[in-house]
């Protein structure tokens, strides 16, 4: 507690970490790069740099506030130190702005625009770094690095995988993964969140756009099929002005269908058959001795860590395919029936890099060679077609999805957020579906933004404790706990972003105080639909009749431990 | 990585406690055994201290000490600074390569040489100086560099 001058200006501060903080709180938004509220602070760019009233500077990210400070943020000694840097960063990076994947979006590009850089002085004497292609969802250009390091603490400190890191020394210093091998060969998990804090285009989406405007420039004897994740409806929005959290489902379905799409559908519809197959998967393991605790499979970023990290547990991963790939085999089995000469393509939209992975797995490439879900675009590059396209986003009327898949309920939708899984599964075996009763699942601890919620729930006479987890560091730990025999847990949901999948790699970059608008946003969307269960869906009924039948297996599983097929 | 490797290590790592804080100490344990860090042993120790290879990639590579390439049995670190070079270090430093056939590399393919220049070894009264496996030569000439070789040469050849 205390009142510090900023700028002439008393302010008071309670809590704050550094005077950064306080400076943002007096309506000051000093530049940083390598300041992320999420991370540690690292005090690298020195872009936030403030001067006292002895004339000294300091860096505000790393300075805490003391009562009585006085500081100064705007002084022409500050801005001809910040542009200094500036410069000597631009020095070093490949300035192909125009043509790079962050134009417009890059905050090395931004700033040198605000403090009017116009001439670099410095020569750029590296040597050229090749581009990493290697990894499937993300694609990494070290010669528009900065080294913020905002990526290697991501990586390390939420994640606790350090696939990368800082290497050499002084003007060697490089982020590589290790032994500067291609990023696929490290433990790189595809989760993206390295690409969603990079402030430039040294790590971004790998965009996968083209392909689709070509899928949908040559649509002859083509049915071109889209799917939507249920995050990026309370995030897509954002991109065009709307406040975080705000259901944009509509008026995406409209974008898709004006972008050339056949169909649009709503990945909550699978997420409603993943659902009902996780609970029996559950209830068959609790009744037959199944390997516990069992994990869910909805991540690709938790499955490759899995993996990658402790291949011991994937006996206990569920079997479930995730909803997209779930959804993706039952619409080529619907329309390859239909057989009326049309060759159908799924699109995804994903908030998510890593079903770029996923989708190109051997196990969901289907006999003929393609991939069962032909192509993932995340909500930021859909939002660059929709842009580039020049769709009047939010002019558009909001359309439903279209039939016959196009009917989802409102635990298919939380999926997006963390708890959402597991409370949908609890809704599904809850024989009491009244809303007093799903009102009263909702408060027993799935919801809330804590990395690690616990709860626990009557399934018969037994009880079956629950544990759900984002982050893959908090993961991580969890399982070090249970092997160690200090916890125990019969179901644990694992996401590996931030609070699930509204803060997916391929979202629209965010903070902390956005996500719980987000979360919200899709608890909105459960309350005002009328279908909470995924159970009482009669889509879900009708595939499981019409299409799925006695292919349970086939269509909605996959054996990650045999790598193959799953059998029964 | 073989059987015999993997208990040279765990005893390294045994003596340190296990514990990735003791990481440099490790890798310098490890470097005296194997005269360098391979990639192998690297992510062998990431594996069993629990911390990322890249980590330890990035402390490797962070202190010009450790090796991430094979060196030689005999290193000469042969001392360049300012008054070295103007005592004639140019020449040792020919004289070696020349003797040892090290033109467009620093260790000999049979991994009994490596040649390594230092910016200064602190012994400028001694200049031109080089170390020879941590063992100091002072007052080097290209004929005095040409002797040691051959002394190590027979001292070498007469084992075998």
């Amino acid at each position: 507690m205390g009142i510090m001058i900023i700028d002439g200006h008393r302010v008071e501060f309670t809590d704050e970490q550094n005077i950064l903080a306080v400076i943002r709180k007096a309506g000051i938004e000093l530049p940083t790069f390598c300041y992320n509220s999420d991370l540690s602070i690292y005090g690298a760019c020195r872009m936030c740099v403030v001067e006292d009233d002895r004339g000294n500077i300091h860096a505000s990210c790393s300075t805490p506030p003391k009562d009585g400070m006085v500081i100064k943020t705007n002084t022409e000694r500050l801005h001809r130190h910040r542009k200094m840097i500036l410069e000597l960063l631009l020095a070093s990076h490949c300035k192909d702005c125009t043509t790079c994947e962050r134009n417009g979006s890059c905050r090395l590009q931004d700033l040198a625009a605000k403090f009017g850089i116009k001439k670099i002085r410095f020569e750029d004497t590296r040597p050229k770094a090749e581009i990493d292609k290697s990894a499937k969802g993300i694609v990494r250009d070290p010669n528009k690095c900065i080294l913020c390091g905002d990526c290697v603490r991501m990586c390390s400190e939420v994640q606790g995988i350090g696939a990368i890191d800082f290497a050499h020394r002084g003007s060697e210093v490089r982020v590589t993964p290790a032994f500067n091998r291609p990023l696929a060969e490290s433990n790189c998990v595809n989760c993206g969140q390295c690409a969603a804090v990079c402030p430039t285009g040294a790590i971004v989406i790998n965009n996968q756009t083209d392909k689709l405007w070509h899928l949908l420039g040559n649509k002859e004897g083509k049915r071109i099929v889209a799917q939507i994740a249920p995050a990026v409806r309370v995030a897509i929005g954002e991109e065009f002005g709307f406040e975080a959290g705000r259901n944009g489902l509509g008026k995406t379905v409209a974008a898709l269908h004006k972008l050339g799409f056949d169909e649009v559908y709503d990945t909550s519809l699978s997420a409603d058959l993943t659902v009902i197959e996780e609970s029996n998967e559950f209830l068959d393991r609790l009744n037959n001795n199944g390997v516990f605790p069992m994990f869910t499979s909805c991540c690709p970023g938790w499955i490759q860590y899995v993996e990658k990290m402790h291949p011991e547990l994937k006996p206990n991963v569920s079997t479930c395919r995730s909803p997209m790939s779930m959804f993706s085999s039952v619409i080529k089995d619907y329309y390859n029936k239909k057989d009326d000469g049309k060759e159908t393509y799924v699109v995804a939209i994903m908030p998510c890099t890593a079903k770029k992975y996923e989708a190109d797995r051997p196990e969901f490439t289907a006999a003929d060679g393609r991939q069962e879900t032909d192509l993932v675009i995340t909500t930021r590059e859909l939002v660059k077609m929709i842009k580039r396209a020049g769709i009047l986003f939010n002019e558009l009327e909001g359309e439903a999805p279209d039939m016959p898949f196009g009917l989802f309920s409102g635990a298919g939708v939380i999926f997006g957020v963390t708890g959402g899984v597991t409370e949908a599964v609890i809704r599904r075996c809850s024989t009491d579906k009244s809303k007093e009763a799903l009102d009263k699942i909702a408060i027993i601890g799935v919801r809330g933004r804590e990395t690690l919620k616990t709860t626990s729930i009557m399934i018969g006479d037994r009880e079956v404790k629950i544990a759900i987890v984002y982050g893959l560091k908090a993961a991580g730990e969890l399982i070090k706990d249970l092997q160690s025999g200090k916890v125990y847990y019969d179901f644990i949901e694992v996401m590996a972003c931030p609070e699930g999948c509204i803060a997916g790699g391929g979202q629209p970059c965010t903070k902390y105080k956005d996500r719980e608008h987000r979360a919200r946003g899709l608890y909105h969307v459960d309350r005002k639909l009328q279908i909470k269960s995924s159970d009482q869906n009669p889509a879900v009924t009708q595939i499981y009749d019409y299409i799925i039948g006695k292919r349970r297996h086939e269509l909605l599983h996959i054996d990650y431990v045999k790598d193959g097929k799953h059998e029964e | 990585m073989n059987i015999e490797d993997c208990t040279v290590i765990d005893e390294i790592l045994e003596a340190n406690g296990n514990s990735a804080t003791n990481l440099i100490s490790i890798l310098q344990q490890i470097q005296g055994k194997y005269r360098y860090l391979s990639q192998e042993v690297m992510e062998y120790v990431a594996k069993k201290l629990q911390i990322s290879p890249a980590k330890i990639y990035s402390v490797a590579t962070f202190y010009e000490n450790f090796s991430l390439e094979p060196k030689g049995k005999y290193v000469f670190r042969v001392c360049d600074g300012t008054a070295c070079h103007v005592r004639k270090s140019t020449a040792v430093i020919n004289a070696l390569r020349g003797e040892l056939g090290l033109i467009n590399q620093d260790t000999t393919d049979d991994l009994m040489f490596t040649i390594e220049t230092v910016s200064c070894l602190g012994a400028c009264g001694l200049a031109p100086v080089l170390t020879l496996n941590d063992v100091v030569y002072p007052a080097m000439t290209p004929d005095k560099v040409k002797e040691l070789i051959k002394e190590i040469k027979e001292k070498e050849n007469g084992k075998v």
